[in-house]
């Protein structure tokens, strides 16, 4: 005989999971009881948001699936705005919730949350399991469904008798069989087709990347086809580092907030290629006027997200890994025309820009495009959310490493616990998390997480006393009256990093900031630079 | 545009709060909607009857094929189906008035099934458009209730919109 926690536990080694993030109570006491004698490392986490970051992080750092893990009611409804984030972000997590006891269901009896109808809208699928005989299947199916496809969050809830209660043996499946689903990875022939006649035809292509070029893996080959047809590529918030910072072809973050080189390549395009993106209204304003005014080809693996924002001249729904396979195939000898690769080598030159240095303060674009070449070549960057975030995405230069952060969400606090997952998934890799100080402070109890574990996560806040990408919308758009964007007397950041046994520092200089930052680099501890920031830094 | 659309899902507890949810998050409004099993029952059919553009029936279709339990949507083609929704409507009425109100439901094909000495309640199965003539031919007499089911459809001739 087996229990339903032993048949979790079981379920979560056949699927090759040797992390989980989360946190316990009464309702998913068995799952952790029957975890205690098993070889999967749990990581307590300081709230439950911080576990499906955490997961989050683990999953995209380590091209794998993360789990959290956390009790009925308060603990399961503070995983949502974390499984929100991995849903609007498409990343594959597994959320396992504890549940109250079946026959009680539905009276609220403490503890008790409909979580699966909370979070209908944020997950890719949901469970409430009510037989203990369902859990292999359910498990296997859930860990089918949140990798493949478009990947996205799958939530089990798991009732505290469906633990307890006993059945014969633990059988788990060896292939799922869902009816309704069965995405479509093969791009359509025909497409393809039309899609090279259109590429063809075209003398100013442009590629825009997005996230789902990474989360399938295929940006060496999307590289590949990139410099074959001499076709420069963009890349969406989501999208950053599919092509190495530095490559000729590559011309930065498109949108509001991104690169005027990458903006001006999109409006003189007379093609636009776009790979695994939905273009959202921060990535183009007026993405319904784009499709109008150019040809598009979208490639994704999700039908809906074809012609959703931009209408779309020939669409193809498939992995990308697939279909990029196939244009490289057909696309023959085709280059774009000599002027457009001119055009877009005097952009890159003219429309740099040097940012204006503040004397006393740190000043965070050059800061960080310098901190790029101390770290090693596959470090993983992880920017919060805020101006922190658009100073990053801008500046940090990518090698083979790798720029996490949440686009598509944009949820404060995400980077602290995410840079924990991935230190967990690449733990000989440089990690770092760059934050602001508004988003320090929304997950900054993970600093404990980071201490119990001798993590080596390196953390810089930008610390600049405002809540600074809005202080700037309130600049620009709400005549600078500053309502509710000051962080006056902020905690002492060192006294904090002391209370944790976290080494910390303040720079008030880029050359401070250097220095430290030389320091830290080569130390396998955890770390904290704080770098003061001039309030009014634009973002970009 | 009204369109009608015919949706096959697993027969499992909250599917149709995951139908239903997706219409209201996406802000797509819906005119009527009838479940029932099929002829295998671990399946039910859904039909939808709701309105849009063309942009928003694509989307609509392509967002219900995302939910997991969605086994198959189908948009049924105008003039290329059947569709039929029951109607039970209770006629104010007297001994004077009885007549006239038989009269009218026998001329469009609804039957009697109860009579009162103040009431009289009509059964009607019919399209959505013949049910709004009946109901503005007994609107003059007075209305007391009207309960309708959500309309059903199936394609003509020997199509079918199942797997
Ligand atoms: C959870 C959450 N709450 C509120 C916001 C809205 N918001 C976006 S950026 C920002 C300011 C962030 O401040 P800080 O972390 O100090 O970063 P900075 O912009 O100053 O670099 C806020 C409040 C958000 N994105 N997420
Ligand atoms: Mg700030």
């Amino acid at each position: 005989m087996i229990n339903g926690a032993d048949i979790m536990v079981k379920c979560l080694e056949a699927e090759n999971v040797s992390v989980l993030f989360g946190y316990p109570g009464a309702a998913i006491c068995p799952f952790y009881d029957s975890l205690y004698d098993s070889d999967i490392k749990h990581i307590l986490v300081r709230q439950e948001q911080n576990a499906a970051h955490a997961a989050s992080g683990y999953a995209r750092a380590k091209s794998t699936v993360g789990v959290c893990v956390a009790t009925s009611g308060p603990g399961a409804t503070n995983l949502i705005t974390g499984i929100a984030t991995a849903y609007m972000d498409s990343i594959p997590i597994i959320a396992i919730t504890g549940q109250v006891r079946s026959d009680l269901i539905g009276r609220d009896v403490f503890q008790e949350a409909d979580i699966t109808g909370a979070c209908e809208p944020f997950v890719k699928h949901s469970y409430l399991v009510n037989k203990t005989e369902d859990l292999p299947r359910i498990f296997k199916e859930a860990f089918h469904i949140a990798t493949t496809g478009r990947p996205g969050p799958v939530l089990i809830d798991i009732p505290i008798d469906i633990q307890q209660n006993e059945i014969e043996e633990f059988v788990y499946p060896e292939s799922v069989n869902i009816v309704g689903y069965k995405p479509n990875t093969k791009g359509h022939n025909v497409q393809i087709k039309r899609a090279v006649e259109l590429i063809n035809k075209s003398k100013k292509p442009i590629i825009v990347a997005g996230g789902g070029v990474l989360g399938s893996g295929s940006k060496l080959k999307l590289a590949a086809f990139a410099e074959k047809t001499g076709i420069p590529v963009l890349s969406t918030m989501m999208g950053i580092g599919v092509m190495p910072s530095e490559h000729e072809l590559y011309m930065g973050m498109l949108g509001t907030y991104g690169k005027p080189t990458a903006n001006r390549a999109l409006h003189e395009a007379d093609l636009v290629i776009v790979c695994g993106a939905r273009l959202g209204d921060r990535a183009v304003a007026a993405p319904d006027q784009m499709g109008q005014r150019v040809n598009v080809i979208h490639i994704d693996i999700d039908p809906a997200e074809i012609g959703k924002n931009v209408k779309t001249t020939i669409p193809i729904v498939g992995d990308m890994k697939n279909v990029i396979n196939n244009l490289l195939d057909q696309i023959g000898n085709y280059k774009v025309s000599p002027d457009w690769t001119e055009c877009i080598r005097v952009w890159k030159k003219e429309l740099s820009r040097t940012p204006k240095v503040f004397e006393g303060f740190v000043e965070p674009r050059n800061f960080i495009g310098k901190l790029s070449s101390m770290l090693r070549s596959k470090a993983i960057l992880v920017a919060d959310v805020g101006q922190n975030q658009i100073w990053c995405a801008n500046n940090f230069k990518i090698r083979e490493g790798r720029f996490l952060t949440t686009g598509g969400m944009g949820t404060m606090g995400y980077s602290i616990p995410a840079a924990i997952g991935a230190k967990f998934a690449r733990p000989d890799r440089d990690i770092v998390a760059v934050c602001g100080d508004g988003s320090f402070q929304m997950s900054l109890n993970e600093l404990a997480t980071i201490a119990q574990n001798n993590l080596g996560v390196k953390i810089i806040v930008m610390k600049n006393s405002r809540l600074g990408m809005v202080r700037e919308l309130q600049d620009n758009l709400y005549n600078k009256r500053h309502s509710a964007t000051i962080l006056n007397d902020e905690p002492n950041i060192e006294l904090l990093a002391k209370a944790y046994g976290i080494n910390c520092a303040t720079a008030s200089s880029n050359e401070e900031a250097e220095n430290i930052a030389k320091e830290m680099v080569k130390s396998d501890e955890a770390f904290i630079l704080v770098c003061n920031v001039f309030p009014d830094t634009p973002s970009i | 545009m009204q369109y009608t659309l015919s949706i096959l899902v697993e027969n499992q507890a909250g599917v149709l709060s995951k139908i239903s949810g997706l219409f209201s998050r996406r802000s797509f409004n819906i005119d009527s909607l009838a479940v029932g099993i099929t002829a295998d029952p671990t399946i039910s059919r859904i039909t939808i009857v709701a309105n849009g553009d063309e942009y928003v029936v694509e989307q609509l279709e392509k967002q219900l094929n995302k939910l997991i339990p969605v086994i198959k949507v189908k948009r049924l083609i105008e003039g290329e189906f059947i569709s039929r929704e029951l109607s039970l409507i209770k006629v104010h009425s007297n001994a004077t008035k009885r007549f006239e109100i038989i009269k009218i439901a026998e001329l469009m094909g609804a039957k009697i099934i109860d009579v009162a000495p103040t009431a009289v309640t009509v059964e009607f199965c019919e399209t959505s458009e013949k049910t709004k003539t009946l109901l503005d031919l007994l609107k003059p007499y007075g209305i007391r209730e009207i309960v309708r089911t959500g309309t059903v459809a199936i394609d003509k001739g020997a199509a079918t919109a199942s797997k």
